[in-house]
């Protein structure tokens, strides 16, 4: 069911956190490893029996949809809900091709045991991948649904209706629920049709009308359980010691001081060490007495001070390029004009509002873990290595968690858990604090880009070079029409642990890329958004364009000056959508940090499937963008962050609210895709263009800041 | 260790703890009220704001002893009977979520807010939430629902 394979191989080269070596490896454990033999078989039907409750299954079909004895509909898929909207996505889906309301629709995400893997929930793969698949089961049940209703009915199925969750013929009506029962369907399921015709756009009545998260209630009565929520019978809460820097090696420890402490147990498997008691306060108050007589063997680590020579300094010495065409040395020598420039982003952290936390539970061997990852499948993997069993013997369930954003791709809990409930034979719940999540969660790749253009007489781009060091490859190349082009990705030595992010390298790309054809532009004597449509042979990135220069009043408020206010503009496209998005800013020399004043973004990812959430995801990503462009960036020193707080990490608040306006393009002729990320990469460069605008200074780094007076 | 008797969602409740343990702690782990949460432990995020003595209170900083005696309102007592209060029914029609792991420090918040101003703002608004952080709606969605609690609340009184 894996539609797109994103592991190891594939995925695009910046997602480094999937290549990491395992961060334990621990002792076997000769006890539990004999203990485990031979109960694979019992699991395996135990297993089966709790899904197949009352139930017509088996076949094809068991794997995505369940319809049970009272028509409930159980929709289940392997993705996680981390707020991004998968649920009532998939939810919404079935929903459609079933003719049912929407309450009568259950999805179930991931839980390795019982949904099926639909791969890592990234790379806004959810809507095309996942909900075609869906759309499919469920397509293919109701034909299924109603052929087997024809033989009922003894009619053709196409004299039948569907509708509502019933199967209807003159005045006779068979429910889902009547159908579900019937013996007959039970003998079909073994052979499902393939698919059944999806349901054209223009015919939708639950897909791309707005629907809240079906889940909102549980939300807002505080009655949902997130991973860091989770409780069981018996359950110790787990507190890990922490290198006092990055690289440091534990030498020593002694556990004595914390096995002194009432209900506390202790652990030190190599590289790991922990506690667990009967409450968060005293597993910290316990690895606090271990820490303080813990030896450590520290290493050297560079400082955020000189990163951006450290990157060049350590880049690798055989990039090749990605894209290439023409010849750019030649174009270059021939340009009438040639413009250079290097561009540096940050480190950023995602910090999403619920740090990592799992809750692990051993029991006859087997190891069930519940945890917030987008990444369920691989992190069993992790924890199958981690205790040398096999990934049989372990459950990795997902309850929807508080965030996400690329940042939890990896099961640091979940295996920190797993150890401490190991030792303590119970299960055991780690909450990792916001301390820990800033300093040893993997952040988004610094970067480095250096990019040569050349201008022909015609003030046409000729020649395009543009070098990314150690972020990555998304949107590396170029959507405007230029001859001679090479783009290569140059990987280096990161000081910091590093992964994926929302859009990945696609923010530091086009910010650079947007920023300089801004330089290019004004070299060429042209207005930037005719400068960029001249170059544009891509419709849908020149219709987003369009739409928001109108919409902010691009062309007037060109000629209008205010002292201190500038505007600017940026575009984009990236994961098979577009974006645009103009803005005004202010900019206050006392403090140099500008302010967004207002922002219009027009956002086009093919048909809509829902559209509060597709709007609530382009706010979302507006604001998100607007931290990393202004004012966050990691700093570090000695081998610790200096600046892992939230105090000090300033993340966008209610008072950095700019003026919004998003635009929606809905391309009902076009599939839909995923939307959570792309509307993040216009966001910093069309603010670093506004702020030369204002002041006549370009802003080459992210966060832009200028110089204060 | 010491016993601290306080009233949580109207029941009166003792337990026995360190009086420095954060009351975050207390009514998540001793008490099973896990819809506070923690985002960061340092007072900046609004994550863990319950209601003490109807006031909005970071429990995260807010040591067990504090409470000794106090009445303290957290979000699985908002709801009365079944019936969402006009804030939640609010945030859920506004669709103010996403991961939804803010949530309940925003509508305790709210709550709180437009008990002193019934109609406020959006500036005041803006201000009033402004100790709570959201990483994932961009704000917009949780001003409208205050807006909308505001209308809703009207109309109860
Ligand atoms: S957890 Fe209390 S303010 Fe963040
Ligand atoms: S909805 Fe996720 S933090 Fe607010």
């Amino acid at each position: 069911m894996v539609d797109y394979a994103l592991d190891r191989e594939n995925a695009e080269p910046e997602r480094y956190e999937l290549r990491e070596p395992p961060a334990h490896i621990f002792a076997v454990n000769r006890r539990e490893f004999f203990g485990i033999a031979g109960a694979g078989l019992v699991i395996a039907a135990a297993a089966q029996q709790a899904a197949g409750q009352g139930s017509a299954r088996s076949g094809a079909l068991e794997a995505r949809l369940h319809i049970g004895e009272d028509g409930t509909i159980t929709v289940l898929s392997g993705k996680v809900e981390e707020g991004q909207g998968a649920l009532t996505e998939l939810t919404m889906a079935a929903a459609e091709e079933l003719r049912v309301p929407l309450s009568q629709v259950r999805t179930l995400l991931c839980d390795t045991d019982r949904t099926p893997s639909d791969g890592i929930t990234a790379g806004s793969r959810t809507t095309p991948g996942t909900v075609p698949g869906v759309r499919r089961a469920a397509a293919a049940a109701r034909t299924l649904l109603l052929t087997t209703a024809a033989r009922q009915f003894q009619v053709e199925a196409t004299r039948l209706e569907v509708r509502d969750g019933a199967v209807t013929h003159g005045g006779r009506r068979y429910t889902y629920a009547d159908l579900a029962r019937s013996p007959e369907l039970a003998a079909a399921y073994k052979n499902p049709p393939q698919g059944g015709a999806l349901t054209p756009v223009k015919e939708w009545r639950i897909l791309g009308k707005p629907q809240p998260r079906v889940d909102a209630r549980d939300i807002v009565t505080g009655a949902h359980r997130y991973p860091s929520d989770i409780v069981r019978p018996g359950m110790l809460y787990g507190c890990v010691l922490r290198p006092p820097s990055y690289g440091a090696t534990l030498e020593s420890v002694d556990l004595e001081a914390a096995r002194k402490m009432p209900g506390v147990i202790a652990v030190r498997d190599g590289s790991f060490a922990g506690c667990a008691a009967p409450t968060s306060f005293a597993a910290r108050k316990a690895v606090e007495a271990i820490a303080a007589g813990a030896k450590w063997k520290v290493a050297p680590h560079p400082s955020s001070d000189g990163l951006f020579e450290h990157l060049k300094k350590h880049a690798s010495r055989d990039a090749r390029p990605r894209g290439e065409r023409g010849n750019v040395e030649q174009a270059l020598a021939a340009a009438a004009r040639r413009l250079k420039a290097s561009f540096q982003v940050a480190y950023v952290q995602h910090a999403p509002m619920e740090p990592r936390a799992a809750v692990a539970e051993w029991h006859d061997g087997r190891l069930t873990v519940w945890t917030g990852t987008s990444n369920p499948f691989s992190v069993r993997q992790q924890l199958a290595e981690a205790f040398h069993i096999g990934t049989d013997r372990i459950r990795v369930i997902v309850p929807h968690f508080g965030g996400g954003f690329g940042g939890k791709h990896t099961g640091e809990a979940a295996v920190e858990a797993a150890r401490l409930a190991r030792e303590a034979g119970r299960p055991v719940k780690v909450c990792w604090t916001r301390a820990e999540e800033f300093m040893w969660a993997y952040f988004r790749p610094a970067a480095l880009i250096e990019i040569e253009a050349g201008l022909d007489a015609r003030n046409s781009l000729s020649a395009w070079e543009f070098a990314n060091y150690n972020s990555g490859t998304a949107a590396l190349g170029t959507p405007y029409r230029v001859a001679n082009v090479r783009e290569t990705f140059i990987p280096s030595d990161s000081p910091l642990r590093q992964g994926s992010y929302r859009c990945l390298a696609a923010t530091a790309n086009n910010f650079a890329r947007e920023a300089f054809m801004d330089e290019l532009a004004e070299a060429a004597g042209k207005d930037p958004l005719e400068f960029r449509l001249a170059h544009l042979d891509n419709e849908r990135i020149k219709n987003v364009l369009t739409a928001a220069a109108e919409r902010f009043g691009w062309a007037e408020r060109r000629k209008k000056r205010r002292p201190g206010v500038g505007i600017g503009l940026a575009c984009g496209t990236e994961k098979n959508s577009v974006v645009a998005a103009f803005c005004e800013v202010e900019v206050d020399r006392e403090s140099g940090t500008p302010r967004l004043l207002e922002i219009v973004e027009a956002f086009e990812c093919g048909a809509i499937l829902n559209p509060v959430n597709l709007r609530s995801q382009v706010e979302g990503c507006i604001m998100m963008g607007l931290g990393p462009a202004l004012r966050e960036e990691i700093l570090f020193r000695g081998g610790r962050l200096t600046n892992g707080r939230f105090r000090a990490y300033r993340v966008p608040r209610f008072r950095d609210l700019p003026k919004t306006e998003v635009i929606l393009l809905d391309r009902k002729d076009l599939e839909p895709a995923g939307a959570g990320e792309t509307p993040i990469i216009a966001v910093a460069p069309a603010i670093a263009n506004a702020v030369f605008d204002a002041t006549g200074t370009r802003v080459r780094s992210m966060p832009i800041r200028l110089p204060r007076r | 260790m010491a016993t601290i008797k306080f009233t949580v969602n109207g029941t009166a409740r003792s337990v026995e703890t360190e009086p420095e343990r954060p009351l975050l702690e207390v009514l998540r782990e001793d008490l099973g009220l896990t819809g506070t949460k923690y985002g960061c432990g340092e007072g900046q995020c609004g994550a863990c704001t319950v209601l003490l003595d109807g006031r909005p209170t970071l429990s995260c900083i807010t040591p067990a002893r504090e409470v000794q005696g106090r009445k303290v309102t957290t979000i699985e007592g908002l709801a009365a009977n079944g019936k969402l209060h006009p804030v939640q029914q609010a945030f859920v029609e506004e669709s103010a979520m996403q991961c939804g792991y803010c949530t309940p420090g925003m509508v305790l918040r709210t709550v709180s807010l437009l008990e002193r101003n019934p109609n406020p703002t959006d500036g005041e608004i803006i201000e009033g939430l402004n100790g709570h952080l959201c990483r994932c709606n961009g704000y917009h969605r949780i001003v409208a629902a205050v807006r909308r609690a505001a209308v809703l609340a009207g109309k109860q009184s």
